[in-house]
């Protein structure tokens, strides 16, 4: 009985119980109740489909991280916003970015940011995860955007990740 | 509530309004499908979050305590919106759309 009474993904178990205070319109006896419920069971259900446990080594990194896309979703929607306005074609380029990334939890971080900044969508990843596709909406070059994204995303991210 | 937290509301309407127009306006012109990917995933970030942000102010202003729930919206979407683009861009790839002329690369299949 106590075996099962484990919290096998703490992070996860404590993010659960925190969004769900948010959503229940402030702490009460009965949403922690619940909070606690769900952080215990949701962990237990979906055990199987993690890969692996991320092993993100440090979170402190986190918040820098976030507020770094924050304010190049701001820049890089405007620069997009101007594109569309000004009628010109875009120069789309597709980019195959070479992955130094090898933990699929950081993998998929990476691609949900290069999709979230405004220009790049991220296509694909390739079976081996060492490529990611990448669709330029307007860059120059291959390699440029290669560049932007790994100064500005991926070093970040295997800092946080090692 | 305030005039100062009135016009905030305002603004951020307007903005949210505004990138979620050139979104659209984006999803019509835009040569092919892969360009019109970007418009509507990139409206839901900046569009969408400036219209949450006014109803953050808004309700704070109304004395109910800050409106944390919406920023969990904001945090759904943000997770969420890169998947549903990503989905959309394999499913092209897979059925072999067009691409615009002048595209640089190529998709690959697998």
């Amino acid at each position: 009985m106590f075996d099962r009474l484990n919290f096998p993904q703490p992070w996860l178990s404590l993010t659960l119980f925190l969004v769900w205070q948010f959503l229940s319109n402030g702490v009460s006896g009965a949403s922690v109740v619940m909070g606690l419920l769900l952080a215990w069971l949701i962990p237990q259900l979906t055990q199987g489909f993690w890969p692996d446990r991320p092993a993100l080594t440090r979170p402190w990194r986190l918040p820098g991280y976030l507020l770094r896309v924050l304010v190049d979703i701001v820049i890089a929607s405007v620069t997009v916003a101007r594109l569309i306005l000004s009628g010109r074609p875009p120069k789309p380029v597709f980019v195959s970015y070479p992955l130094e990334l090898e933990q699929p939890m950081a993998i998929t971080i990476l691609a949900s940011t290069i999709s979230l900044t405004p220009g790049t969508v991220s296509a694909d990843v390739s079976d081996d995860q060492k490529i990611l596709l990448i669709h330029a909406l307007d860059a120059g070059s291959e390699q440029e955007v290669i560049d932007a994204i790994k100064q500005r995303y991926e070093k970040p991210l295997m800092e946080m990740f090692r | 509530m305030s005039t100062l937290a009135e016009y905030t509301i305002v603004v951020m309407l307007l903005i949210g309004g505004a990138f979620t127009l050139v979104g659209a306006i984006g999803l019509a012109r835009l040569p092919d499908f892969f360009t019109r990917l970007h418009g509507p995933t990139k409206a839901t970030t900046l569009g969408v979050g400036a219209i949450i942000l006014a109803s953050v102010v808004y309700f704070s202003f109304q004395g109910e305590g800050i409106g944390i729930t919406e920023i969990l919206i904001m945090a759904f979407l943000f997770m969420t919106a890169p998947i549903s683009a990503n989905m959309l861009a394999k499913a092209a790839m897979h059925l072999d759309v067009d691409v615009m002329e002048g595209t640089k690369g190529n998709p690959w299949e697998q």
